[in-house]
């Protein structure tokens, strides 16, 4: 199929604006002490008398004294809410948007630490990607393959 | 291995690729018999769809024997002939267990995109971009399978591979619709689109005891199967209002519950066509919301309103007035397939749900990109090509 120049153009750019709109979320996320500071929380399908914060599985055991952690029941039988935040606060321009674009945010780590911990708790396995996932290397799919290895550390938690 | 690989857009092309392998205990994989293609495909090839890289392999939608066991997985073995939902749920999340598959917790492996761009991740799904975890596709000679426990369902015997291959995606999706639509019996129901989803939606509503089923669409060989297989009432929206034709239908008052299968490339003969492909070619909206708005308006005053159609963003001239003023309930979501797939293929098996008709072409891997470019001009009456590695 042939394509026109225009409608690759466009398509390029949206590509791009979904790079930029994903950056600028990431941007939005503000930088200052309280930010940093704020306790990452997910909930875990398992009872509050099934965990223990001293017996959380090993990516956040890892942490040791440096995190404190949090569990508390969620309502409406919905699991166990697990928080966790960094009882120093790591340096505010480390939340910044070059830190956490070069994977230099404290906070990634321990945002993806708290992922694998429900995903252990909850299943048994972290799952993982496919290897290769895919097989050409092109500008588009590099900064793609960028923000993919980012991804696991950033987000909304 | 070969597969079918997305290089840019509108350009897909059959590259070799490595094997896969089994990267979790909890896998399987899959020797693909067949695949097919789906209209969601048709977004991530035109470029709708973003976070797509050259040499993903592309499809999700598929039938195959297991050739390969991770060590934790219980309910499969070598040799079981699979059909495999679309979506990957790891089947203990609190929404696995809440029937909300495809909202799974656990297997997006970019969860980050995701939340950012819609404020929380969905689960992963095959071959479907690196928003919904980069996981490779089916249209290939061999797939990895995750959580296999949870998402591959043995075939029953008797049961053709054809028939089975629909109940991946298209049958459990179009279920969807009319059962999180809220059809009860008696209801005078609407779907917009007779492709493979919008007319399971509508044989799903009849199967609920929908009173009326009313498919809409342009393509006559498609009003003409959806007819004669799923056997709901038509209507060519070329060649009628559509409005004034289901108020007239409908005793005035509006479906009770209208079901959108059509999604972001949507067409229509009016106006506001032009506007839609104006504004989404510019990308100064992503999508093309016709048949929603549509559906909205024709909906009656308190009725439901389900979005099956894939949307990628944000749209405009949504009516969001008529949502709140007409007290309707408006609902969407991707296929949350293993809540259906068990009873789906009982049915099949019974009798109850057709869905071979929807494989209108059979072709090989390698003719795959060529399937796919009549696929998208619906072409020779082409509602779905069925991808069969082994031809």
């Amino acid at each position: 199929m042939a394509v026109p120049p225009t409608k690759k153009l466009f398509a390029t750019a949206a590509g791009f604006t979904a790079a930029v709109f994903v950056l600028r979320t990431m941007a939005a996320r503000g930088a200052e002490p309280d930010d940093v500071h704020r306790w990452l929380v997910v909930t875990v399908q398992r009872g509050p008398g099934d965990l223990q914060p001293d017996k959380l599985p090993t990516p956040l055991q890892d942490y040791g004294d440096r995190i404190e952690t949090r569990l508390s029941p969620a309502p409406g039988d919905r699991g166990t809410e697990i928080a966790v935040r960094f009882r120093q606060p790591p340096p505010a321009q480390s939340a910044s948007v070059g830190a956490r674009i070069t994977g230099d945010d404290p906070r990634q780590g321990l945002r993806l630490a708290l992922r694998e911990a429900k995903s252990l708790l909850e299943t048994g396995e972290i799952m993982r990607a496919d290897a290769p996932s895919t097989t050409r290397s092109t500008p588009g799919g590099k900064l793609i393959g960028l923000m993919s290895r980012r991804a696991d550390g950033e987000g909304v938690l | 291995m070969k597969a079918l690989c997305w290089e840019g857009v509108n350009k897909l092309s059959v590259e070799q690729v490595p094997d896969p392998v089994l990267r979790n205990d909890q896998d399987v994989i899959v020797r693909l018999v067949a695949g097919t293609t789906c209209g969601s495909d048709l977004h991530l090839i035109g470029g709708y769809i973003p976070f797509m890289r050259a040499g993903d392999v592309i499809g999700h939608e598929f039938v195959g024997e297991v050739v390969e066991v991770g060590s934790a997985v219980r309910r499969h073995a070598v040799g079981d002939r699979v059909v495999v939902c679309s979506f990957v749920g790891c089947g203990r999340c609190w929404y696995c267990t809440n029937d909300l598959w495809s909202l799974c917790d656990n297997t997006n492996t970019n969860p980050g995109i995701g939340q950012a761009l819609f404020g929380a991740d969905t689960g992963g799904i095959f071959g479907y971009s690196h928003a919904m975890g980069g996981l490779r596709g089916s249209h290939a000679e061999y797939v990895r399978v995750p959580f296999a426990d949870y998402g591959a369902f043995t075939v029953p015997d008797g049961v053709d591979d054809t028939s089975a291959l629909f109940v991946s995606d298209s049958v459990p999706t179009g279920w969807m619709g009319a059962d999180l639509g809220g059809v009860q019996p008696g209801d005078v129901v609407a779907v917009w689109g007779c492709g493979a989803v919008g007319q399971m939606a509508a044989r799903a509503a009849i199967l609920l005891g929908a009173e009326r089923v009313i498919s809409i669409d342009r393509i006559p060989e498609r009003l003409e199967m959806t007819r004669r297989f799923v056997g709901s009432e038509v209507i060519d929206y070329t060649a009628t209002d559509v409005g004034a034709e289901l108020r007239e239908r409908t005793g005035g008052r509006g479906p009770d519950v209208c079901i959108e299968a059509v999604g972001m490339e949507a067409h229509s003969d009016g106006p506001m066509h032009l506007y839609d492909q104006v504004k989404q070619q510019l990308r100064l909206q992503t999508d093309r919301p016709t048949a929603v708005r549509q559906a909205i308006h024709a909906c009656r005053k308190g009725g439901t309103v389900f979005v099956l159609g894939v949307f990628a963003g944000a749209v405009d001239k949504f009516p969001l007035g008529a949502v709140i003023n007409k007290g309707l309930t408006l609902r969407g979501a991707q296929v949350h397939g293993q809540r259906y797939i068990p009873m789906l293929l009982e049915r099949v098996a019974a009798g109850e749900l057709n869905t071979a008709h929807l494989a209108t072409h059979s072709v090989s891997l390698d003719e795959a990109p060529t399937a796919y470019d009549m696929f998208k001009h619906k072409s020779d009456g082409c509602v779905r090509a069925v991808i069969r590695p082994g031809l």
